[in-house]
């Protein structure tokens, strides 16, 4: 990928975030012009350009904002989603730091897509200052009327608003996440209805990641075709990957999709600690997505259709890398327990099913466990997967399923050392 | 209508209903335990789990919309998983003792874990422990046995209309409580005790009291007030245990209030179980039937028919009403009166006194005009109902009266009789929303009726009605809400004095001296000190007010011991049944009238029940008609007089006493202390 090609251009801070610093980096330039496009023009661009949904399910972002009803009697919303809280993932956090304005324009050009006058972004509790910098680049933006009413000049009026969640990782779910905007409690909602028909105040409204949004003007601007021609084929576009774990120089990163993560380790995070040799295993997309062992990592692709080739996904594209000196069950074994902290407790298998995982996952680090346990684990996590209202569910239950994947035989090794001390 | 196919059999579904509202309607049978027919769906207890066609999760059934086209699969072996999966997630936290819980027999919880689940359990960790709640004295709690439906929840927030419930922490300790520990404050609460599908609500006046199988179940009517709802009374030999409710869906669809569930304990307390005769120093004695009764019959004999006065109580049946009546009748007596408040509205036309919308009917109103009334207190169902009115959204209601806490929000118009006529003469905008609704409604209460000038403001009121155009072709929206279950049956029979007079024209005669015998059937609350000399009969089940002032006591049966007809506040008429029989020496009333009638030489003509009601509907023909929401005719009623400017006031202060039966049990008791104490926490 060409350094042109960067959406990103301040995504590690070295710059000004401000709105001189922004339009100097091209922010801004001609959003009227990309509004006269009309809605239909954008929502096709959007579409055909492959953008997928950034925030971990990779949905087509312009399928998304095709279910938005016409405009009627009812408002219409768009909410960003910026409760970040996936384990491993940091790029929202840098996107808002350093380049507020790519955000916020991305915002108007979305919002009008949608029909929004209004849009709300909420900012994870624990992103204060974060949420600090939004606020003032919006503040920035009202003041040089390129949001507000008639934002750009653009004939459209959009109001921005900044709502600070409390930091429970369910309300990055997006119908928890509108629950919490609504001021109740962050449970998610039984789908159907989806959003885009009863949404924020039972009005037909759009959740999208930061990520998604703030890479929409760069496509409108170049075109679709531009968007398309990086990446592979229905995994399209550049991804920011943050890098974290056991790796020489952990980072945020900008490349096309599907990069193969070796490649990705290497060049951008300074390889594995101690060489690639002394690599473990890679967590690819964030907490939630199963581990993948050496041998896959070697050669798999860091893209949505790959890596559920291989039993995983790419999530928020946060890679979590780990050695040799890991303790594996321990490392999952935490996942299970943040799963368990994390259940908002609505709905029967996660509420159970999270703390019953932790609890098997915190003997089996000790190894004192059955054997057949092993197994048991296993089918407790597929009594939880797929029977629950949203995904925490399956994020609680794949962990555990990639560790008993790929390592079996350490998890019965564990087992039998205990037995063995205890005799 | 969606067309969808539910293991391969097609069906026909209501636009709007769920794939489990579809499955029923095709007798297959989906657990669950958060879905419930009348609460907001939550579908988040995952037990309804179905697979759908195309669709890679099963999916909820309780919480999906059946859409045209759908292939729906409940009999695979993968929706078998997802059952036994989840069933196995609800009971790695639930105690499992079902043998010290008062749920066992009747607990969805363990029919489900019958005929879904494991039949062991995999879960070797540490159960969970939840700290139980105070919900005050009806409600006992064991909240570890709670499996966190929030079916609870949802009624409190829907249905009773006080948000005291809620869902507190979250993923495994996430737990039910009032956040700031205090008794749940509605009528309805005891609900809560049959929306729970487990053992963590349960009655605490009922606790380890009987298990379900041992009870005897008798389907049969509530008189706590005049709504009528229907119950099942839940007895054990001689001894009723619980009342529960049963499911009618123009009366009090499957909610009751607490009174009608509580007060059952209040039946085997103060009963009057033998007759009793005032002696020579004053005293109530003991006393044989005979004796009783010829000391009866000697005082009736004794005075001319106009002498004679009878009163007739609220809680009583259509039966000894229409026996008094007849025996006064015969006697030559002009004085027959049940309405022990006062009131003095005239009884001459049926549609004048009922409640005529019907309470379903509530439904379809878009303008209720309360007046004199609190429902919450005088009808929790009605109330109820018009929450339920409300919460669909279009509907405006006013009150003329004391200002109340209602569970949905009014607009206050004025507190007596001037306000009523300002609507009416127009200078009030809400005469404007009545004269331009599509069902307009008024609710006369007792606060408005039971006046010294009741009868001008029954007379006023119907011209309102009639100018606003609340009565009009097919929709009547001129509603009396009666407080006494004995009430419109009593004035069906026209248990009322001649000549437009009433309870205060007897209190006259008997301070007079012109009244020589007070018969009073069941009535104790009317003002017993304003009965001057007279010789009064008390026949009844409690010993009250009226008992204490009687010279004479004849034990009767209460509503649980007597096969009676009793005609609700919208005319409805339901025949109540026996569950258990009277205490003692205590009879069946219209046996006892029976046996005096004998005895004063006037024999009643009937010498069963069945000969009895066979007079009656010759009498009465609409007291054949079991079960029907009557069209009673409009036509003129009331004679107009001074109305005194005075606001109204409300007849029911203490909802949890208002009758004997009320008034003796101990639950209703504890109730007063722990509700209508001020400022008192029933947690400390």
């Amino acid at each position: 990928m060409q350094d042109s090609d960067r959406i990103f251009t301040n995504l590690h801070g070295f710059h000004d975030w401000r709105l001189a610093g922004a339009c100097a980096r091209g922010v801004w330039s001609n959003t009227r012009d990309l509004i006269a496009l009309g809605r239909g023009r954008i929502i096709a661009e959007v579409r055909d350009s492959g953008l997928r949904g950034r925030g971990g399910a990779g949905f087509s972002t312009g399928m998304k904002w095709g279910f938005m009803p016409q405009l009627g009697e009812r408002p219409h919303y768009l909410v960003i989603n910026a409760d970040e809280g996936e384990p491993g993932t940091c790029k929202d956090r840098d996107i808002m730091r350093f380049d507020p304005h790519r955000l916020l324009e991305g915002a108007l050009c979305a919002s009008f897509a949608v029909g929004a006058h209004v849009c709300y972004i909420y900012v994870r509790g624990e992103f204060v200052n974060e949420a600090k910098a939004l606020q003032a680049a919006i503040d920035e933006a009202v003041e040089a009327r390129l949001l507000g009413p008639n934002a750009c000049g653009s004939g459209w009026d959009l109001d921005v608003y900044v709502h600070r969640g409390a930091g429970a990782y369910i309300c990055g779910e997006e119908s928890a996440l509108i629950e919490s905007l609504e001021g109740k409690k962050g449970q998610p909602r039984n789908k159907p209805p989806f959003p885009a028909n009863i949404g924020l105040y039972a009005c037909p409204t759009i959740v999208n990641n930061v990520e998604t949004i703030a890479v929409v003007p760069e496509i409108l601007r170049r075109g679709h075709a531009w968007f398309a021609g990086i990446g592979r084929e229905k995994n399209t576009g550049t991804k920011i990957f943050c890098i974290s774990g056991h790796v020489n120089a952990p980072c945020n990163v900008e490349d096309a999709m599907g990069v193969p993560l070796k490649e990705l380790i290497e060049k951008h995070a300074g390889g594995v600690r101690g060489g690639w040799d002394h690599l473990l295993a890679v967590i690819p997309g964030g907490s939630s997505t199963p581990v993948l062992p050496r041998e896959i990592c070697d050669t798999v692709r860091m893209d949505f259709d790959s890596l559920r080739a291989v039993q995983s996904g790419l999530g928020t594209a946060g890679v979590i890398v780990m050695d040799k000196s890991t303790d594996i069950i321990a490392a999952i074994a935490r996942l299970s327990a943040f799963y368990k902290h994390e259940s908002c407790g609505q709905c029967t298998p996660c509420r159970e099913g999270t703390g019953w995982l932790m609890r098997v996952m915190g003997r089996m680090v000790a190894g004192r466990a059955e054997l057949r346990e092993i197994d048991m684990l296993l089918d407790v996590t597929k009594e939880i997967e797929g029977h629950t209202i949203c995904a925490l569910g399956e994020a609680a239950a794949w962990p555990v399923q990639g560790l008993i994947r790929h390592f079996r035989p350490v998890l019965e090794e564990r087992i039998l050392q205990y037995r063995k001390r205890a005799a | 209508m969606p067309k969808l196919k539910i293991n391969g059999i097609e069906v026909d579904v209501a636009p709007g209903a769920s794939v489990l509202q579809a499955c029923e309607q095709l007798g297959i049978e989906i657990p669950r335990f958060c879905y419930h027919d009348r609460l907001s769906v939550a579908g988040n207890c995952r037990m309804c789990l179905v697979e759908i066609e195309k669709s890679p999760k099963p999916m909820a059934s309780c919480a999906l919309p059946a859409a045209e086209g759908m292939v729906v699969r409940t009999d695979t072996p993968s929706v078998q998983k997802s059952r036994r999966g989840v069933m196995e997630m609800l009971l790695i936290n639930h105690p499992l003792d079902c043998p010290i819980c008062d749920q066992g027999g009747e607990c969805d919880l363990q029919d489900q874990a019958m005929a879904y689940g494991f039949d062991r359990g995999r879960y070797e960790e540490d159960k969970r422990a939840v700290k139980d709640k105070d919900l005050g004295p009806l409600i006992k709690t064991v909240m570890t046995r709670c499996i966190q439906c929030t079916r609870c929840i949802r009624f409190a927030d829907e249905i009773a209309g006080a948000s005291e419930l809620g869902a507190f922490g979250r993923g495994e300790n996430m737990e039910i409580g009032t956040y700031i520990s205090r008794a749940v404050t509605s009528e309805l609460s005891g609900n809560l005790i049959d929306v729970c599908p487990v053992g963590a609500l349960t009655s605490r006046p009922y606790a380890f009291r009987a298990r379900p199988w041992e009870l005897v179940k008798t389907e049969t009517i509530d008189v706590m007030d005049a709504v009528g709802s229907n119950i099942r009374v839940d007895a054990r030999g001689q001894e009723v245990l619980r009342v529960l409710p049963r499911l009618h869906e123009e009366v009090n669809e499957e909610w009751i209030s607490d009174k009608t569930r509580f007060a059952c304990d209040g039946l085997r307390r103060q009963r009057l179980d033998q007759p009793y005769r005032r002696n020579a120093e004053g005293r109530l004695v003991p006393c044989a039937w005979p004796e009783a009764l010829s000391a009866v019959t000697r005082q009736m004999q004794g005075l001319p028919g106009a002498a004679l006065a009878a009163i007739a109580g609220d809680l009583c049946a259509v039966e000894e009403v229409f026996a008094l009546k007849v025996l006064m009748q015969s006697l030559g007596s002009p004085w027959t009166e049940c309405r022990q408040d006062g009131a003095q509205y005239d009884a001459s036309v049926r549609a004048g006194y009922l409640f005529n919308s019907g309470i379903a009917g509530i439904g379809q109103a878009d303008v209720i005009l309360l007046v004199g009334t609190n429902p919450r207190h005088e009808a929790p169902l009605v109330n109820a109902r018009i929450r339920k009115r409300w919460r669909a959204g279009g509907v405006k209601i006013g009150l003329v009266g004391e200002k109340v806490d209602l569970t949905y929000p009014v607009q206050h118009l004025g507190a007596g009789p001037r306000a009523l006529e300002d609507i009416m003469q127009g200078r009030n905008p809400f005469a404007a929303l009545l004269r331009g609704a599509k069902n307009p409604m008024m609710i006369l209460g007792a606060g408005a009726l039971a006046r010294k000038d009741g009868a001008s403001i029954h007379f006023r009121m119907r011209q309102f009605a009639e100018s606003l155009g609340l009565v009009r072709e097919g929709w009547n929206g001129f509603n009396v809400l009666q407080l006494a279950a004995g009430r419109a049956g009593a004035l069906d029979l026209g248990f009322v004095p001649a000549g437009g007079k009433g309870l205060a024209d007897i209190y006259k005669a008997a301070e007079s001296g012109q009244t020589g015998l007070v018969y009073l059937l069941g009535a104790d609350e009317i003002d017993t000190g304003r009965l001057g000399r007279a010789f009064v009969v008390y026949q009844g089940h409690h010993g009250d007010k009226g008992a204490e002032r009687a010279d004479v006591i004849l034990p009767g049966a209460a509503y649980t011991e007597k096969n009676a007809l009793y005609v609700n506040t919208e005319g409805r008429v339901q025949a109540a049944r026996r569950a258990v029989f009277p205490p003692g020496q205590a009879r069946e009333d219209w046996k006892i009238l029976r046996a005096l009638s004998e005895s004063v030489g006037r024999k009643l003509a009937f010498d069963s029940h069945a000969q009895l009601r066979k007079m009656l509907t010759q009498m009465v023909p609409h007291f054949a008609r079991l079960d029907e929401k009557p069209v009673a005719s409009w036509a003129a009623f009331g004679r107009d007089g001074v109305v005194d400017p005075v606001p109204f006031t409300l007849p029911v202060r203490n909802f949890h006493q208002t009758d004997v039966i009320s008034r003796a049990s101990v639950t209703m008791a504890e109730c007063v202390a722990a509700f209508n104490a001020p400022a008192r926490e029933a947690a400390e």
